[in-house]
């Protein structure tokens, strides 16, 4: 089901958390919502789920408006960053109650409960309390709640905010997965880049309470729109008013004309590339990223003075530098 | 060393405070034998002192148990103007004597109170009657449930009860399943508090009953007036069923307090 937010504003006394947003996802899609934090994307989530109202502004789920519907009538499904696990409810009793709400047949709960704990494979866990789980299980047993009534969108608010690394990992992996199976509507909100990369078909970056830029991970990378999407998804340096990526920086040992005059401060070499970290003579950090072959080959050392050099950069109107 | 100066001060004072004076009440009444305590129990007047003490908490318990909740709710889940007053007029009965509680009662439903011409035309007796002693119970037993309830309200947050919202549960259906299992403990905590108070309420219900045996008289305004009429063994019997119910339960809270979703 297709999820339309036109024209959304929404102000919590002085502050402006939304200003005059609109998106567009697709129905089947799975959406990011990346931005840092006070950028407005879960205010604009739990806008969408019911649990905000907006000032200005409507919201469309497939098409009906659902800007007035009550949050119970909207049928969306959320997973909260903390989880919300009913901590007086095993895990079964946890997953079936939005089934047991709509009153449905007990036979038909329990076959619904043990269809979803085994997706969320979690069946050897269906008598316990949320309290003897762990972080990653209390999440996915959060999902399987919020799946069990058949949602027309699922909306996740931070949903691995709150895991270690290695199970956030995990379960980004799996909720990929878990979306390729499921099929419905998603949208998930992350302050990580890489989260949202790795997992998203579609991004909505946002800053300060407007939308930066919409695309795919491909386009956000290669086309950012503006300045804060160039440096809030992968890494960018700034030259004066040019922005580069650290892989579109070349260093060579000797001046040369358009070079910028650096000393090393850094090496590191793990994995697939190496990562040079400079400081330039006006003081700038700057990073530059190369294989490890290259730079073998150039057999540079820590406290050398080298120059580097944009092979590909960027200039955006209206960032304060003057014209490019 | 000092973790046993703390304990032994700890347990020193519990003696000296409250179990000395609870097991001289205890001696006292066996004192010439169950048979007197059990004579001076079962006297028709005694018998109907309970009674009275017994309706009154049952009027008032119930009553100041929705209140508290329902006032912990609004303190907690809900922004209006006043709402820092509401809090602390909770409190107020805490800090007020029981005394001046029976007294503003006069003020009002006396012969010459806002409302007590209309009554008194309207013959409703409500000074030397019960519904005075209900109300000044009602008054005095009125914020353990609140305060019982609002930092538990505070710790569990509105999570889960977003959570309830967003799988379908209406407001009526959130608070019966969500919120009030979440909070069942503080309120049963609550209801143990104000239970107490309604049976132990003296000053005010003195003030405002009349005292009169065998009709407007509480168990402890018996106690009193046992005491006054020189009968220790009925004094201190009545005493030590009073006592006998606080143990009894604060004991069965701790017994049936379950630990399963404790974290």
């Amino acid at each position: 089901m297709s999820i339309h937010a036109r024209k959304i504003s929404k102000r919590f006394g002085d502050f402006v958390a939304l200003d005059d947003v609109s998106i567009e996802v697709q129905s089947g899609s799975l959406t990011a919502l990346l931005g840092p934090s006070g950028s407005g994307k879960s205010t604009l989530l739990r806008i969408i789920a019911g649990l905000e109202y907006a000032d200005q502004g409507e919201v469309l789920i497939s098409g009906e408006d659902a800007t007035a519907t009550r949050p119970q009538d909207r049928n969306v499904g959320f997973v909260f960053q903390h989880y919300a696990a009913f901590k007086h409810m095993t895990v079964r009793e946890n997953i079936a109650f939005g089934l047991k709400i709509r009153k449905r047949p007990k036979a038909e709960i329990a076959d619904a409960v043990d269809e979803l704990l085994q997706l969320v494979q979690l069946e050897a866990f269906g008598h316990r309390y949320p309290a003897q789980l762990s972080g990653g299980q209390r999440q996915r047993m959060a999902l399987a709640r919020a799946l069990a009534p058949n949602p027309r969108v699922l909306l996740l608010d931070e949903p691995f905010g709150a895991l270690d690394a290695r199970v956030r990992t995990e379960l980004r992996e799996w909720l990929r997965r878990l979306h390729e199976a499921v099929h419905v509507t998603t949208i998930f909100v992350t302050h990580d880049q890489a989260e949202a990369m790795d997992v998203a078909s579609q991004i909505v970056v946002m800053n300060q309470g407007r939308v930066e830029q919409v695309g795919d991970p491909t386009q956000l990378y290669d086309e950012p729109a503006t300045e804060f999407v160039m440096q809030f998804v992968g890494e960018a340096n700034r030259l004066g008013d040019r922005w580069v990526r650290p892989h579109d920086l070349e260093v060579v040992g000797v001046p040369v004309p358009d070079g910028v005059e650096a000393q090393i401060e850094r090496i590191t070499r793990y994995g697939f590339d190496a990562r040079i970290e400079l400081v330039s003579a006006d003081g700038d950090p700057l990073l530059v990223q190369l294989t490890r072959e290259l730079l073998e080959q150039l057999e540079l050392e820590r406290g050398q003075i080298v120059w580097v050099v944009a092979q590909r950069d960027r200039t955006f109107a209206g960032s304060g530098y003057g014209p490019a | 060393m000092r973790r046993y100066l703390l304990r032994g001060t700890a347990i020193l004072y519990l003696l000296v405070v409250l179990l000395g004076p609870l097991s001289m009440v205890f001696w006292r009444t066996f004192e010439n034998g169950a048979g007197d305590a059990w004579a001076a129990l079962t006297t028709p007047e005694t018998i109907h002192a309970f009674k009275v003490t017994i309706v009154i908490a049952l009027i008032a318990v119930p009553l100041n148990t929705a209140f508290g909740v329902v006032c912990a709710l609004a303190i907690v889940r809900q922004g209006f103007p006043g709402k820092g007053i509401v809090n602390a007029l909770v409190d107020l009965p805490l800090a007020l004597s029981p005394v001046v509680v029976g007294l503003s009662l006069f003020l009002l439903y006396g012969q010459d109170g806002w409302f007590g011409g209309w009554l008194h035309r309207h013959d409703v007796q409500v000074l030397f009657a019960l519904p005075a002693m209900v109300l000044v119970t009602i008054f005095v037993s009125l914020p353990f449930v609140a305060r019982e309830v609002v930092p538990t309200l505070r710790e569990i947050g509105d999570e889960q009860e977003q959570a309830a919202r967003t799988l379908g549960a209406s407001g009526w259906q959130t608070f019966w399943r969500v919120t009030l299992p979440s909070i069942r403990w503080a309120v049963v905590y609550g209801v143990v508090l104000t239970t107490a108070r309604c049976l132990g309420e003296y000053g005010a219900v003195a003030v405002v009953s009349g005292r009169i045996e065998g009709q407007t008289e509480t168990a402890t305004l018996r106690v009193e007036e046992r005491y006054q009429n020189f009968d220790l063994a009925g004094a201190y019997a009545i005493s030590l069923v009073l006592a006998a119910i606080a143990v009894l339960v604060l004991v069965g809270m701790t017994v049936i307090k379950p630990r399963e979703e404790a974290i």
